[in-house]
């Protein structure tokens, strides 16, 4: 495949703990195997205690900033419901947000502290590019829970002009042999489920 | 060879490279992973965690005087840690090439403070590189050891949060090792012994060195000019560069990689060619200065430039200023989204001391690392912080200074106690000053990703070590009231801290746990909560555990609610059990794991 002519550029948002740093790193590292030039920035540190973690992949022909600039990401991946919110403001308008459905609850939230969100389900309803997608019970279908962040992976594939084996190529070169059979099985379960044949 | 990634990984290729024989560094987001990757060479790279960055940066020192290429990486306030060592060792200058690879974070996604080290830098008459991706730290680490051995001069490398975290593609060349032999070493003290009289000569070396710097940056390839169109000329150094590339992709840009010194007369030349010159560079305006002061004219813009991390949105409404272009709309976030600040994990150690420390009424100074989280509500248990150490020494100040709380406790975990707390506790025994210093210890380095430290009994390369006991240390400094406890007792912990707050006596507790995600540490059980008995009270609430989750509503208005325990995030540790006063909380049925 030769190289995207213009920037693709996808965030990847989620709660510390839920695979999104393994899953930016799978997206550069497949659009490598698609000839692309590209830069992954995410940042991480303090992330593993349960705070909002955000990691950004750009490529193209020539990729110069990691940042992406607000409100230009084409697509959005988040890996909890409250966090699509926090981040929806870095798609494009009407852009693809990929969510899986499921929520973590803010501790400032569980305790008290803060007023929790009510109106959700409407808000993320407003958005045209909204896709939900259940990861949780076909990553256990996997055969793993922990593996819904490939689930949404494969559906995210669906969305970006890769050829399937370079996903596959990436999940070889970055999974462990013996998580590698489970995260396929993933991958193709989150892919067949918002449309493609396995 | 070509492989994607991060500056931090391409620094330990660059070090193998460049034919580095030691390296050494101190955990500190955003530079711990390049000690990290740099294991990989461990056969022929002799690498470890080291106490300090001090200690790291000395014993850099030591092997670039002992004729070898050394390593040396830290965060931003790591240097101010080993700036003593730094600002003799320039004087002294390196035999073997000295590269420091210095990490600042603007924004501060992972620190206390905001500093801009390149100031430091040129303060020491250091070579300094400013890599704006990847492939530029790989270049910029082996340009600078040859460079360093050349002049005599120790190499800093500043990257930033950004670059250090972002993964770009870099070709490693043939990518192998390129042994350096070692300078063979010669015992010379008026060239290596600082004191008075060889250290005249050497301050005058140093000035003879950074004039010859000053050539030497003017010819370097890592300062280009590249063309463009517009009036306006713009100067950028770093990741800066990148952002520029991407919001003025047509302007004339001059490319500042080898940045102290600055290559003054190739901007002047450069600043001829256009009418307008700005610089845009990370943090403080330590290029524009040194541009200005040559007399260069250079414009400050309007908007606020110098604090926090630059990104595109910034530079777009920067080019609105300066090109009258209408400032690019973006989408506005949601309002009220509630926050999610990071927190301490369900079952962490540090969890049930901070929970007491506050039942006491505590004053808590309180240091940096995991358990600076215990600040933050429900617990709010900490009063100060400040650098890697102060917890002690802040104490014994506001001791000194006669603060009517009486319990002044000092806590700091076990890697930032071997860091710099021990100096502290010294302070404590040998002048007799009645506070509590407390180490939470679990054994490891916890924040940065588990880094092994002094404590826990093995090395960066796995190998094992003596484990170093805190309670050990603090007696033979001549502490007699020294306890031990384990962290999920609370009736314990309360019963310990009062007596040793309340004793009038310097006192040490060690708080000894695993760190729950290091060890997978889990109780032989995951409580559950009854909501029969649960009253809503909220008590179980109170000490932050992301385990515990609000269930259903205790009065129709849904003001109070009862607890529920997620478990999926229940480690067993049982501290909400001990705290309900109901006895609503007590172990889930059928999930014995014995």
């Amino acid at each position: 495949m030769t190289p995207l002519a213009s920037l693709f550029n996808v965030s990847l948002v989620g709660v510390g703990g839920q695979g999104i740093v393994l899953t930016s790193d799978l997206l550069a590292l497949a659009a490598v195997q698609a000839g692309c030039d590209v830069k992954k920035s995410e940042i991480h540190g303090m992330s593993q205690r349960g705070g909002s973690v955000i990691s950004q992949v750009r490529f193209g022909a020539k990729v110069f900033s990691p940042i992406i600039p607000d409100g230009q990401s084409d697509v959005l991946v988040s890996f909890e419901r409250t966090e699509a919110l926090r981040w929806a403001h870095l798609a494009k308008p009407g852009a693809r947000i990929l969510v899986n459905d499921m929520e973590r609850i803010p501790v400032t939230v569980s305790s008290g502290l803060q007023a929790p969100l009510r109106d959700a389900d409407q808000r993320l309803a407003a958005y045209p590019g909204l896709m939900l997608l259940a990861a949780n019970p076909l990553a256990e279908q996997a055969g793993n829970l922990r593996t819904a962040n490939v689930v949404l992976m494969g559906a995210l594939s669906t969305l970006i002009p890769f050829a399937e084996a370079h996903w596959q190529a990436a999940m070889r070169e970055r999974i462990p042999a013996r998580l590698l059979e489970v995260n396929l099985r993933a991958f193709a379960l989150g892919r067949h489920a918002v449309g493609v044949s396995p | 060879m070509k492989k994607l990634l991060s500056a931090n990984q391409a620094i330990a290729w660059a070090a193998n490279r460049a034919g580095c024989r030691v390296a050494a560094a101190y955990p500190g987001t955003p530079s711990t992973e390049i000690l990290e990757n740099i294991v990989q060479f461990k056969d022929v790279i002799n690498c470890e965690w080291s106490v300090n960055e001090k200690v790291a940066l000395e014993i850099g020192i030591g092997a670039s005087l002992a004729g070898v290429r050394a390593l040396v990486a830290m965060k931003h306030v790591g240097l101010n840690v080993a700036m003593d060592a730094l600002m003799t060792f320039t004087h002294i200058g390196a035999i073997g090439g000295l590269v420091l690879v210095n990490a600042d974070d603007p924004s501060m996604h992972s620190s206390q403070n905001e500093q801009d080290n390149r100031s430091l830098a040129k303060f020491a008459r250091c070579l300094l590189f400013e890599p704006a991706d990847s492939q530029e730290a790989y270049d910029m680490v082996v340009a600078g050891f040859e460079l360093s051995e050349q002049h005599q001069v120790p190499v800093i490398v500043r990257i930033t949060t950004r670059t250090a975290h972002t993964s770009t593609i870099v070709d490693l060349g043939a990518g192998e090792r390129i042994e350096a032999p070692a300078i063979p070493y010669v015992k010379n003290a008026q060239r290596n012994v600082a004191m008075p009289a060889h250290g005249r000569l050497m301050r005058f070396a140093v000035e003879k060195r950074t004039a010859a710097l000053r050539a030497l940056t003017e010819e370097s390839p890592f300062n280009r000019a590249e063309a463009g169109t517009g009036d306006l000329g713009i100067v950028a150094a770093g990741v800066a560069y990148q952002y520029v590339k991407e919001i003025f992709p047509d302007a004339p840009v001059f490319k500042v990689g080898l940045s102290f010194p600055p290559p003054i007369e190739k901007i002047r030349a450069f600043a001829a060619g256009v009418k307008r010159l700005v610089v845009i560079e990370e943090s403080d305006p330590v290029l524009a200065d040194q541009i200005r002061a040559a007399g260069i004219p250079v414009m400050e813009p309007h908007m606020e430039l110098h604090m926090m991390e630059l990104n595109p949105a910034r530079l777009a409404a920067l080019r609105a200023e300066l090109l009258g272009t209408p400032a690019p709309e973006t989408p506005k976030p949601e309002a009220g989204i509630p926050v999610r600040p990071p927190v301490l994990c369900s079952g962490c150690s540090h969890r049930g001391p901070f929970y007491i420390l506050g039942k006491l009424k505590a004053t808590v100074c309180g240091d940096i690392g995991c358990y600076t989280l215990g600040s933050a509500p429900p617990l709010s248990a900490m009063d100060t912080c400040v650098c890697m150490g102060a917890a002690i020494p802040v104490a014994i100040g506001m001791r000194k200074a006669g603060l009517a709380n009486r319990r002044i406790a000092a806590v700091m975990g076990d890697s930032t106690f071997f860091h710099a707390g021990m100096t502290g506790l010294l302070d404590v025994a040998y002048n007799n000053i009645p506070i509590t210093v407390m180490v939470f210890d679990n054994r490891i380095t916890a924040m940065t990703g588990h880094q092994e430290n002094p404590g826990s009994g093995h090395t960066l390369t796995g190998e094992t070590a003596p484990a170093a006991r805190v309670a050990d240390i603090a007696r033979a400094f001549g502490i007699q009231r020294v306890h031990e406890v384990e962290p999920y007792d609370l009736a314990r912990l309360e019963q310990v801290f009062t007596e040793c707050l309340d004793s009038g006596e310097p006192a040490v507790v060690v708080v000894r746990g695993p760190c729950v995600l290091h060890e997978k540490w889990a109780g032989k059980f995951i409580n559950a909560v009854d909501a029969d008995q649960c009253t809503a009270c909220g008590a179980c609430f109170r000490l932050g555990c992301p385990a515990i989750v609000r269930g259903e509503p205790k009065d129709p208005e849904g003001k109070r609610f009862k607890s529920r325990i997620d478990p999926q995030f229940c480690t067993g540790c049982n501290l909400c059990a001990q705290v309900c006063r109901f006895g609503a909380i007590a172990p889930a049925q059928g999930r014995n794991a014995s």
